[in-house]
């Protein structure tokens, strides 16, 4: 049975409101997940890569969960040139499906509660203040209290704009994504491939992600400024044309990933923003899975923290504001800088820096010399990537 | 702006991108409030699969 009233309610049960609900639960507080879908994890929309190093703080690995792993990255440049990458870490291939479940497990077992089909629809008001949310289940709509709502409802967010917060991003910071399973075609195990080019994939890229020996998830990712006349579906559907001719595919996704610096405003007085919904996905790769939990973790324990000393209040939770850009929001905003310069590269500049990189030594090439490359020319942006890896490397 | 159901798939990326708080989505459904929209084609620009037509 659910209570009238909870301390914190997470809306949306994605990997950043698991993670958020966990430890707000863990640290004191009562929380309750409302998740619109029948259960977490689906459907998926994600091409499903992740980092060693970004999961593993947050749940023990599971093999049940990793569809495959990662050593290589192989960058392909427009002329075909390519360039492998072997020091980058370690990486997987997520089951979305089964690992956003488990990350909901675990949030349950630190005492969140959990209500599935249950469609947030606006926000409850007391004397100008937040004071709960208002939902849809099974065709009735119901009303329940709380102290603090946190938003974790994904690129599609609402909850945000509710309270008032800009949540809208520009065409230029999200990309249009659309990936197939594709079955039947030989992949090199360990490694995932990406293709850049103005012709391929403008303004983003395509992915190759392996989900077996003979399985990869094949995708596309191309800036919204520029999906007008030809949409990713078809750009992607030229590449598999011949790239991989008699392939079946299997599954069909499709989503928007942003591509922005974390929104200006995360937090007003009894509300904060997680996840894709407050924008922290990584501009440059648009991964956000890591990037989610690290949010939800530090905005988990601010949670608890207000329930604790009873401050609901927007100077109080700007705490998690100030925790996030420590942790990951400053980088994030030089990867959007970098993503910016790399938006508006021709061709012939990607073809030269894979020539580069091709032969920087193997042991020598890694992200950093990648991006180091990538921004020459600018000393202002070659020092803000120096400071992005220096702190990445002071966390590890 | 209008959805053709056939196409949408109901990933939520047109909400991303609207100005005005236009657009919502559900388990089943996306939906466009005319009223609010302001024509700006946003929506219609990103959509993954050209689901999102002009007109009421």
């Amino acid at each position: 049975m659910l209570k009238d009233k909870y301390d914190v309610i997470v809306v949306g049960a994605g990997p950043a409101g698991s993670v958020t609900a966990r430890f707000a639960a863990e640290n004191g507080a009562s929380v309750l997940m409302l998740e619109r879908d029948r259960e977490p994890g689906i459907p998926v929309r994600c091409a499903e890569g992740v980092s060693h190093e970004g999961i593993a703080p947050f749940i023990e690995i599971d093999e049940s969960w990793i569809a495959a792993k990662i050593d290589v990255a192989c960058l392909h440049a427009p002329d075909g040139t390519n360039a492998k990458m072997y020091n980058n870490g370690a990486g997987y291939i997520l089951e979305r499906r089964l690992f956003d479940k488990a990350l909901c497990d675990v949030a349950c077992r630190h005492g969140a509660e959990l209500l599935t089909k249950a469609d947030v629809i606006g926000l409850l008001w007391e004397k100008d203040k937040i004071s709960g949310v208002k939902y849809r289940y099974f065709g009735k709509i119901h009303e329940i209290r709380c102290d603090l709502v946190i938003g974790a409802d994904g690129v599609e967010s609402r909850v945000g704009r509710w309270a008032g917060i800009k949540t809208a991003v520009r065409l230029e910071d999200i990309d249009t994504c659309v990936q197939y399973t594709l079955s039947g075609l030989k992949v090199e195990e360990g490694c995932v491939d990406f293709y850049f080019g103005n012709d391929i994939a403008p303004g983003g890229y395509i992915w190759i992600f392996p989900k077996s020996k003979n399985s990869a998830n094949v995708g596309i990712g191309v800036a919204g400024h520029l999906s007008h006349k030809k949409g990713p579906q078809e750009y992607l559907n030229e590449f598999i044309e011949k790239t991989y001719p008699d392939v079946k595919k299997t599954y069909t996704v499709c989503g928007g990933v942003t591509t922005s610096a974390t929104l200006k405003e995360i937090v007003r007085d009894n509300i904060l923003l997680v996840g894709d919904a407050a924008r922290q996905v990584n501009p440059l790769t648009g991964g956000g899975i890591a990037q989610g939990m690290i949010a939800g973790s530090i905005a988990g324990k601010v949670a608890a923290e207000a329930v604790r000393t009873g401050k609901f209040d927007k100077k109080f939770l700007k705490k998690y504001r100030k925790e996030w850009d420590k942790r990951l929001g400053r980088t994030q905003k030089t990867m959007f800088k970098m993503k910016e310069k790399f938006m508006f590269m021709g061709d012939d500049r990607f073809n030269k820096i894979a020539k580069i990189c091709k032969n920087i030594p193997k042991e020598k090439f890694s992200l950093k010399a990648l991006f180091t490359e990538a921004v020459k020319g600018d000393p202002k942006l070659m020092a803000d990537v120096a400071k992005a890896f220096v702190v990445s490397k002071l966390k590890k | 702006m209008k959805i053709n159901k056939e196409l949408c798939d109901i990933c939520g990326t047109c909400v991303a991108v609207c100005p005005v708080d236009a657009i919502s989505v559900s388990e089943f459904q996306v939906k466009i409030d005319n009223d609010k929209c302001t024509n700006c084609l946003n929506c219609l620009k990103v959509c993954p699969f050209k689901a999102i037509e002009e007109g009421d």
